[in-house]
């Protein structure tokens, strides 16, 4: 009962989110300088060339109105048609999630192994040299954001020592076809060894210049909470019983370890996939981000609210994942 | 009769400072209870923590032997000292409310031991398990092995940490204040309980406490600390009728009984600490530290 409360109560709190981020979102871009109808026609339109679009996309209608025409089209699943490409808003920003998850899934991945293996090797060397090396190295990583990162990554493995592909998603002569826009997935599932390199080659470079600020901020808040965790009464009592300082850390401390940082890691993660904006526009990756850019050059109002929505929702869904994930591991909330 | 611990000349010193023991040396025999007794700070678990290898990390073993059933455990490479405590000793810990892993449940906090250090069978450990928690009078053990800590009392609790440290039947355990987390009501019942656990199982048991009315009851020898030395070892009876040391009788004095129920309210006398600092002061010259 209480537990069906709670999901209710969720469900109502992330409607009333997402309904407000569609009306400010909604207002600001409608308020902002620039006419995204005079973009799209070529020079030399005349006034009623554009008053006929105006009317057409519903711009001459006041905001108010407008808004209730599009929420009305989103009841229906209706998300508007872009106007520089003329093509359904849904079919557009829905063929390009894919590869936006993707980028933030393998950067999330990357950072959890690297900022984990930091923390458990800091926590296992702590008060030595060793743990002074990783804090300075998670401290620089800090430092520096994912964008510059990025341009670090292109000097080294793109220009200086060229390994990887500096743009794009994939190789057209390895664009296999897809049945789905999850290409490294599918690719995976198929066992298509080729692909899955090309792609990881395309990869590595915006996943790591996402991943390792992220990476640095695990190591820092997970080696805090396994160096607190490892005074407690019962890693002495397994200490006592024999077990060796690696196993006493990985063992006893980490599952209780992870509880405090998850949630901070949960948003910290929603922070990367709002990097990949800038990201993908440096790599030329082709997902979300650099849609949304493209979109925002063009004054293309409905793409805009459309990928913001999309945006909000994905953060939303990803701090209900964390809220999930940190009951399941936490077995006083497991049994409430 | 040898002794199954025998600790002698035992230093402990802040990395880089003070002394915290000071050339401790005591015996606990086969079967037997030791207690260990003093004022809070005077160093008794730190005793026990040099023994079992847990000293906090600031702290560190400046000198002395620890002989565990023949074997000075200070010349053991650290993993053969970890294995040999981890098979031969065992810990009963002071608060059970913060010595069960939350995220753990019971049966593996009892049993993984029994098969990751001494190489039991999962079966064999689970049998074991069971058998001991209805020795401490767990009702449905079978039950209780699936539960989580947060789901028992503290009482519950402290009964599952004694069954886990005799599970693995070992030669000595060290008790550190076993029962002043818990309710009074419940104080009794645990000292009766580990006392019974002791004399069924013939193990050595060190046994740390502020109370010499508990010492008088479960005890067979103590030690009296001071500041991390030892006034004065002696055998149970004779300490209660001729304590040697004045600090050792001003404690007894100070020990509440049926006639002088209010006894635990007096001081020990100026005098007394005086006395007992010059010693302190007059062994720290003596021994350079
Ligand atoms: N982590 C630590 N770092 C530095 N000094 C410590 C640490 N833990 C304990 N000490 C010092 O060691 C001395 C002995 O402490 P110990 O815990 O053995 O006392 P105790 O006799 O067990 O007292 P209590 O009855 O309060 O448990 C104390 O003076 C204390 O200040
Ligand atoms: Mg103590």
């Amino acid at each position: 009962m209480t537990l069906l409360r709670a999901i209710l109560l969720r469900l109502l709190t992330t409607a009333i989110t997402l309904f407000g981020v569609a009306v400010i979102v909604f207002v600001v871009i409608r308020v902002v300088p620039g006419n995204p109808i005079a973009m799209m026609l070529p020079p030399g339109a005349t006034e009623a060339d554009i008053l006929r679009l105006e009317t057409q996309y519903g711009f001459d209608k006041t905001i108010p109105q407008q808004f209730m025409i599009w929420l009305g089209g989103v009841m229906q699943g209706d998300f508007g048609t872009s106007i520089s490409t003329r093509q359904p808003v849904s079919g557009l920003v829905l063929s390009r999630l894919p590869a936006t998850l993707e980028l933030s899934i393998v950067a999330l991945i990357i950072a959890v192994t690297l900022g984990g293996t930091m923390a458990l090797l800091g926590t296992r060397f702590r008060d030595s040299k060793t743990e002074g090396a990783i804090d300075v190295t998670a401290g620089m990583a800090l430092s520096i954001p994912d964008f510059l990162w990025g341009l670090v990554l292109i000097l080294l493995f793109g220009v200086l020592w060229p390994v990887f592909h500096i743009s794009g998603r994939i190789s057209p002569s390895l664009d296999i076809d897809f049945t789905t826009n999850f290409y490294l997935f599918e690719a995976l599932l198929r066992l298509r060894f080729d692909v899955i390199a090309d792609l990881i080659g395309h990869m590595v470079m915006p996943a790591l210049a996402l991943a390792i600020p992220l990476a640095a901020i695990i190591a820092q808040l997970l080696k805090q909470s396994l160096k607190e965790t490892m005074h407690l009464d019962y890693v002495t009592l397994a200490r006592t019983k024999g077990y060796g300082e690696a196993k006493v850390i990985t063992r006893e401390a980490l599952p209780n370890a992870l509880l405090p940082t998850l949630t901070l890691v949960g948003v910290q993660f929603t922070f990367l996939i709002g990097g990949t904006v800038i990201i993908e526009r440096l790599f030329s990756y082709e997902g979300l981000g650099n849609m949304a850019i493209d979109a925002v050059i063009n004054r293309d109002l409905p793409l805009i609210q459309g990928i913001v929505i999309l945006f909000a929702l994905i953060f939303t869904l990803v701090n209900l994942a964390v809220d999930m994930l940190y009951v399941v591991l936490n077995p006083r909330l497991r049994h409430a | 009769m040898s002794a199954y611990l025998s600790i002698r000349n035992l230093s402990v010193a802040l990395k880089g400072g003070g002394p915290i023991l000071r050339r401790v040396s005591l015996d606990v025999h086969p079967g037997q209870v030791h207690g260990l007794v003093g004022e809070s700070g005077a160093g008794k678990s730190m005793i026990g923590k040099a023994v079992l290898g847990t000293l906090p990390r600031a702290l560190q073993v400046t000198g002395g032997e620890i002989w565990l059933d023949g074997v000075n455990l200070e010349t053991l490479p650290p993993s053969e000292r970890r294995r040999r405590i981890g098979a031969t000793a065992a810990l009963i810990p002071q608060d059970p409310l913060t010595a069960l892993n939350p995220s753990k449940r019971i049966g593996p906090q009892i049993t993984r031991r029994l098969v990751d250090i001494l190489g039991w069978s999962r079966a064999d450990a689970q049998n074991r398990a069971l058998e001991l928690l209805a020795e401490v009078h767990i009702p449905e053990p079978a039950r209780v092995m699936r539960n989580y800590p947060h789901e028992l009392s503290g009482g519950m609790r402290q009964r599952i940490l004694i069954a886990a440290a005799f599970a693995a039947e070992p030669q000595l355990i060290i008790a550190d204040e076993p029962t002043t987390a818990l309710d009074v009501t419940v104080q009794k019942q645990i000292l009766r309980l580990i006392a019974q656990m002791q004399a069924r199982h013939g193990t050595a048991l060190m046994f740390v406490t502020h109370d010499l009315g508990v010492v008088s009851k479960v005890c067979d020898s103590l030690s009296v600390l001071y500041a991390g030395l030892v006034v004065e070892n002696a055998r149970m009876r004779r300490f209660f009728t001729r304590p040697i040391h004045p600090y050792s009788a001003a404690l007894l004095a100070a020990t509440p009984t049926y006639t002088d129920p209010f006894g635990s309210l007096k001081p020990v006398p100026q005098n007394v600490i005086t006395a007992v600092e010059t010693e302190v002061s007059q062994h720290d010259r003596r021994t350079g530290a």
